[in-house]
This record gives structure tokens, sequence and C-alpha cells, in this order.
């Protein structure tokens, strides 16, 4: 692989609360290239939304370092944008407000064109005014994502994004990304613990096994897009991987 | 909730004009079976009103009574709106002083009466003190409570795309609080409006309060007294429903769930 | 160290942590000290004469008798108070058409101070302890109502469903739901009334009785501007409202309450 965008070496992290440690991350290391998109994939609670954290800053690693463009990180930053599940949009903003919410650098002009070109590209059009209690799960979903791309960041992180939208908004969430992702190329690291989701998505999936987590496997999705979820190819990478988790639980 | 047939519009009219004559009607009645010579009959009350309106004197009262609170409640939004999001945003310091506060919160303002009376003479200052201690309690409060209890993932998405401190606390923590801040000017303000009325009854001798004492002391007029109170509560009201108002722009209604 | 920061860290407690507000209060009572001796003529007094004076009324057995006095009137005003207005509440919450009918009137009386209605206390009970305690239930039975009103507006209709799926009878559904349902609630805002109901007595006291704390501190002035009683009464005051909050606090740590409350 060329240079990697990210690259985190030897992940450890234990928490402390009330005394007693819990170690959460176990030597995880992992590099990452540009334009790719990638899935931490495992169970409920294994860890890997504390990773994701970690490579967006928030958290500090009790070891190991996280280094994205060769620069280690330190904290949040604009250039990396984390998209929570839709309850990180502001209720007092309307869907335009969200959208300029780091935009104001620009100019007034500047702005206003792009907010438009983003919330034609998330589908929101006639919404401009409203505010998010007036969405819909899905709806406010976009507009996080909106949000999130209207700073042109170079990489996007999202922590199960899709988790708290029935499974037919789901489906159709996934195909936007897509499509957004195929149109500006950016590197996305995607959470979830939905092996479909991870399948359809990823160019690749990392396997994550239960707390303390570290990296069982890291399956390469070899399948162009659009991918045809009923091929013999897709069927044998999804089987594969629900081995792999299986496998992952056994002591 | 209740699984009886939605009420329809006529309704809305109908169930309080019912309450409210059935209560004017226990009141008249208690009045004429007891036979009472000085508790006012509804329409005593009426006339009694009508008279204090008449007399100019009513015009005064009201205006002083909120003077008093505006300058009162002015002050205590001036020193306890900051103090309290300083509070809220340093723990640390909120640590220390909140044990202080648990203190006196508890101290009637009323109870401050002759500290206040040492500190300013009787008058109009006290009068004005009683008050901004009344409110500045429940305004800090609600500012520590509004400002620790912004949830974390708008703060994280503050620190995400690059907000200076100044930014975060201007653009992120501020209107995520506005809600809790807003209901703690509402309560605040409705004490003030409690305590202006009790300090008019002991250390001043204009206002709302006043005139409800000197309706007794100087005639027994309790006609005037309950016409008094009655306006008590209508200000009072006009006050709360100001604030509720405030509570329904779209920039702060997310924060308010269903309340009477 | 800002709210921020809070993240990443836990609190901690360490015994110079716990230690700060304790020196934080003893600071200030120094500065008031100093205020107090730098102008020996002003009658404001000092903590050295408060503390004395507290320990005169202990002496002289005043003190425990006051305490007991305001306690007194402040519990049957608050009992009276909850027996009324949370059924009646919980009435009004529960049924549509109750609340149309209630709810004007209760905003029309709510905003009258209890203080508003002395005359009208002395009028009917004359001076006395009856005065006292209507007028604290007067304070309290307001709170208290609204608190039952919305603490039934907030049941979550799964609970109700749930409820009368399972065949329950209106008076079980009231027993076994809705009262267990709206209880967090209500004793947040009983806690809160409680704090109302005892700023209320001290007022009360200071008008309409002769005995209590609050008519300590008016006594104590008008019979010979004793201002260190003042002050000591107000002390005494604060303490015991802290005690009282601290006691319904603990109240709210029942595991069988606990549920509802998960951030805070």
């Amino acid at each position: 692989m060329e240079k990697a965008k990210l690259q985190a070496s030897h992940i450890h992290t234990v928490f402390n609360r009330d005394g007693k440690t819990t170690p959460v991350l176990d030597d995880i290391s992992l590099a990452v290239a540009d334009g790719e998109f990638v899935c931490l994939l495992g169970p409920s609670g294994c860890g890997k939304s504390t990773l994701l954290s970690t490579m967006a800053g928030f958290l500090s690693p009790t070891s190991g370092e996280i280094k994205i463009d060769d620069q280690v990180v330190r904290g949040p930053d604009p250039r990396r944008i984390f998209v929570f599940q839709e309850r990180g949009v502001f209720p007092w903003l309307t869907v335009e407000g969200n959208i300029a919410f780091g935009l104001s650098h620009l100019t007034t002009v500047e702005r206003r064109r792009r907010v438009a070109h983003y919330i034609r590209m998330v589908g929101l059009e006639g919404f401009e005014k409203a505010y998010p209690p007036a969405l819909s799960g899905g709806m406010k979903q976009r507009l996080e994502v909106a949000r999130a791309l209207a700073v042109n960041p170079d990489m996007l992180f999202l922590d199960e994004p899709f988790g708290a939208l029935d499974s037919i908004t789901r489906l159709v969430m996934r195909g936007e990304l897509l499509r957004i992702w195929q149109a500006e190329r950016k590197t996305i690291i995607f959470v979830t613990h939905d092996i479909d989701e991870a399948v359809q998505l990823a160019d690749r999936v990392v396997v994550m096994s239960a707390r303390p987590a570290t990296i069982q496997q890291i399956v390469k999705i070899d399948i162009p897009h659009p991918r045809d979820i009923s091929s013999a190819r897709y069927l044998e990478l999804r089987d594969g991987i629900f081995q792999q988790i299986g496998l992952a639980h056994r002591i | 909730m209740n699984s009886l047939a939605e009420p329809r519009k006529w309704e809305r009219f109908f169930w309080p004009m019912l309450a409210g004559a059935l209560f004017l009607a226990l009141w008249h009645y208690s009045v004429a079976w007891t036979a009472t010579k000085v508790f006012p009959s509804p329409d005593d009350v009426g006339k009694g009103f009508l008279e204090l309106i008449h007399k100019h004197v009513l015009w005064g009262d009201i205006i002083d009574s909120l003077r008093r609170v505006a300058i009162g409640f002015g002050a205590a939004i001036a020193i306890g709106v900051p103090l309290g999001l300083t509070l809220g945003w340093y723990p640390a310091a909120n640590h220390v002083v909140n044990p202080l506060l648990e203190i006196l919160r508890p101290i009637s303002p009323i109870a401050w009466i002759p500290v206040a009376i040492i500190l300013f003479g009787v008058g109009e200052r006290a009068a004005t003190f009683l008050i901004f201690l009344g409110a500045l309690f429940p305004i800090v409060v609600a500012c520590v409570d509004g400002v620790s209890n912004v949830p974390s993932v708008f703060r994280l998405a503050g620190r995400n795309f690059g907000l200076s401190p100044v930014q975060m606390l201007t653009r992120v923590v501020f209107p995520a609080a506005l809600p809790k801040i807003i209901v703690g000017l509402r309560l605040a303000l409705g004490i003030a409006w409690l305590v202006v009325v009790a300090a008019e009854m002991i250390a001043v001798d204009s206002g709302l309060g006043y005139l409800v004492i000197d309706s007794r002391n100087s005639g027994k007029r309790y006609d005037l007294v309950v016409g008094a109170m009655l306006i008590i509560g209508l200000i009072g009201l006009v006050l709360d429903s100001g604030f509720r108002r405030m509570e329904k722009v779209k920039s702060v209604r997310w924060g308010f769930r269903d309340e009477s | 160290m800002t709210a921020m920061d809070n993240d990443k860290k836990s609190r901690s407690t360490s015994l110079s942590t716990q230690l700060r507000p304790l020196v934080f209060i003893l600071v200030l009572v120094l500065l008031w000290q100093l205020a107090v001796s730098r102008n020996p003529n002003q009658l404001l007094p000092g903590p050295w004469a408060v503390v004395k004076a507290i320990g005169e009324l202990l002496a002289h057995g005043l003190l425990v008798k006051y305490v007991v006095a305001s306690l007194f009137r402040v519990t049957w005003g608050f009992v009276l108070a909850a027996v009324l207005a949370i059924p009646l509440g919980l009435l009004i919450g529960w049924n549509r058409r109750a609340d149309m009918a209630f709810n004007p009137l209760v905003q029309m009386l709510r905003p009258i101070s209890p203080l508003a209605w002395i005359p009208i206390a002395i009028l009917w009970f004359g001076v006395g302890d009856l005065s006292a305690v209507f007028l604290i239930f007067l304070g309290c039975f307001f709170p208290l109502l609204l608190t039952a009103i919305n603490a039934v507006r907030s049941i979550s209709a799964v609970y109700v469903n749930a409820g009368r799926n399972f065949g329950l009878a209106p008076a079980a559904l009231v027993t076994r739901v809705l009262l267990p349902a709206v209880m967090p609630q209500l004793i947040v805002g009983m806690r809160i009334t409680l704090g109302v109901g005892w700023l209320v007595v001290v007022a009360a006291e200071m008008i309409a009785v002769n005995s209590g704390l609050g008519f300590l501190i008016v006594d104590a002035r008008n019979a010979g501007n004793r201002y260190d009683l003042v002050v000591a009464g107000m002390v005494v005051i604060g303490l015991i409202g802290l005690l009282l909050d601290i006691g319904m606090r603990s109240l709210q740590q029942v595991p069988s309450l606990r549920w509802s409350y998960s951030e805070a």
C-alpha cells in the first residue's frame, strides 16, 4: 500500500472506573489508505466505538499512537469529522443553520452556495428552514452527514449512523452514502455491528473480537460497486465473516 | 391518555366557565349563609375593584410593585446569569461554591428583612434587595444546571468543528442551555413577584402588598383586600404567560416537553 | 480544567478537593468578622457574636422550642396540602375535561403569594398556629398540584396500555401502574415544595404567630435590637432547610424509585 492516510500503531486502551481497570483495546494496529472505505465490525460493546473515538481524537489511547497524514493525532479537528447517530444535530438551528455551522470563515455568498449544494446532495430540499424536531430520523441523519461534508473534511468517522433507523430507511441510506462517497472520495471509517452492512459498503472489513478488542481478521471485499447482494461472491464473503465472528467467541 | 372520546371544541370554554361559575356561586352562597359581616361576596369584590380603579391609586401601586420587581429581577439576571454560567462551566469552582449556596438558599428572603433593613434602611432599596435575593438563587441554579447538562454530543461536535473556547460557549453551550435558563428565569420571576408582595407588606408603604395590608388595617376593607389579591394574581399570571410565550420560540422550543 | 475536559477525566474525590468548599466558607466568615470589627458602631453582628447567640438560645431551651414549633407547622401545612393537592392533581392530569375545567382557575390563583392571604388568614383563624398552617398549606398546595398534573401527563402511554392489556380494573390501574409511575416525579416535587413550605413558615411566623424561628427574628429585633439573635435565627433556618432538603434527596435514592433518575 502507498503511504497510509491513517496509521494506528499498537493502540492499547484501558478504562479506569472506581478503581477497577478494564482493558478495552488490545494492541490494535491498522493502516487505512486515502479514499478507502473501511468498516469496523464487531458485536456491541466490543470497543469499536472506542477505537473510532480514539482515531477522531476525542480519546487518548493508554499507549500507542494514531497518525493521520503522518502527524500524531492529539485532538479533534475539522479535517476529520465524526458523525454521531443523528443526536448530534443542533436542535436550536434550522437545517440550513446546521449545515452552515462549520462555515463561518466563508463569505456569505460562498456559504449559501455550499449549503444549497449539500442540501441537494442529501435530498433535503424544501426543508431548509425546518428545525430538527420536525424531521424524521433518516432526515436528521442526512442532515448530520450534510453538515459533516460541508466543511470538506478529508476523513469521515461514522459511528453506527444508521442504527436508529428502520431497516428500509437503512438500505436507502447505505445507497446514499455510497453515492456521496463515490462523488467525493473521502476516506471513511464506519463502525457497525451489522455484517451485511459491512460487506455492502466497505472496501475492507476489519473484524474485531469481543472486549478486550483485537483485530481478528481483515477481509478485503473485492466486488465492484454496485454490489449484487445475491451474487455468489457476496454471499461467500459474508458467510466467511459469519464464521469468523463465531470463532471469535469460542474460548 | 384517557380513552374517553376526544373533547369537542366548545368544551374548551364550557368546562372552565362551569367551574368558574360554580366557584363564584359557592363563594357567594357561603358568604350569604354564614352571614359574615366582614368577608366580601363576589360582587362586593367587584365593586371594590372598580373603586380602586377609579381612585387612581391602583395604578400607582401597580407601577411601584412592577418597578421594584424590574430592578430586583434585572439585577438578579445581571449577576446571576454570568455567575451561574461560570459555575456551570468550571465544575471545580462550582464544587467550592455550591455548599454555601445550598445553605443560603433555604433562608427565605423574608428572613433577610432585618438584615436588609440594617443595610439599606426601611424603604425602596431594602425591598429591591429582597427581590434580588429571592430571584438570584433560582437563576444561578438554572444556569449551572443548563450548562453542566449540555449533552456531550454537542460539545464533542463543537470541538470537532474546531471551535475556540469562546465560540464553544456562544455557539454551542449557551444555545443548548438556553431552555433551562429560560425556565429558571420564569420561576425566578414568579418568586420575585411573591417576594415583592411580602416585602411591601413589611418594609415599604406603597405597592400592591402594602395595599393588601393597608386595606385591612385602615378600615377592615376586606373587599379591597380580596380585590388587591386578585389583581396580584392577574399580574403574576400575565408575567408568567409572557415568559411561556418565549418558550414557544422555535430556537428554544426543542428543550421543553409538555408543561402545565 | 473546564467542563470540556470532563469527557476524559473522572472526578477526583481527594481530601483536599472535599475540603475546598469548607475553606471557601471559612474565608468568607473571616472577611465578615473583619468587616464587623472595623466598624464597631454599626448594628450587624459578627460571626462570633452569632455563634454566642446560638449558644444562648440553646442554653435557654428556646432554640429547640422554636425549631419544633416551626417544624410542626410546616409538617401540618405540607401534609394537608399533599393530601388534597396530589389526588386532585392526578385527577386533573388524567382527565382532559377536568383539566379544561380547573386549569384556568388554578392559573389565576397560583401567582397570589401566600402572604397576600395573611389578612384573610387572620380573619378566619385569628393570630396563631392555625393561621400559619393555613398559609403554609396555601404555599404548598399549588406547587404540589402542578407537580401531580405534570407527572400524570408525562406517564408513558406504554405503561398504561400494558396495564390495560393485562386486564387491570381502573382501581388497580391506579394503584399498580399510575402511582408507581408518577412517584419519582412526585418526590422531586415534594422536595421542592417542602423547601417552599419552609420559606413560607418563616414569613408566616414573622407576621401571624407568637413562636417559631420567624417570630424569633422579628421579636429579637423589636424587643431590643438583638441583631445577633436575628442572624443566629437566619443561620439556623438555613441549616434546617438544608437538612430537610438532604433528607428528601435521600428518599430519591430508594431503589424502587431510582429507575426514573437516569442521568441526574
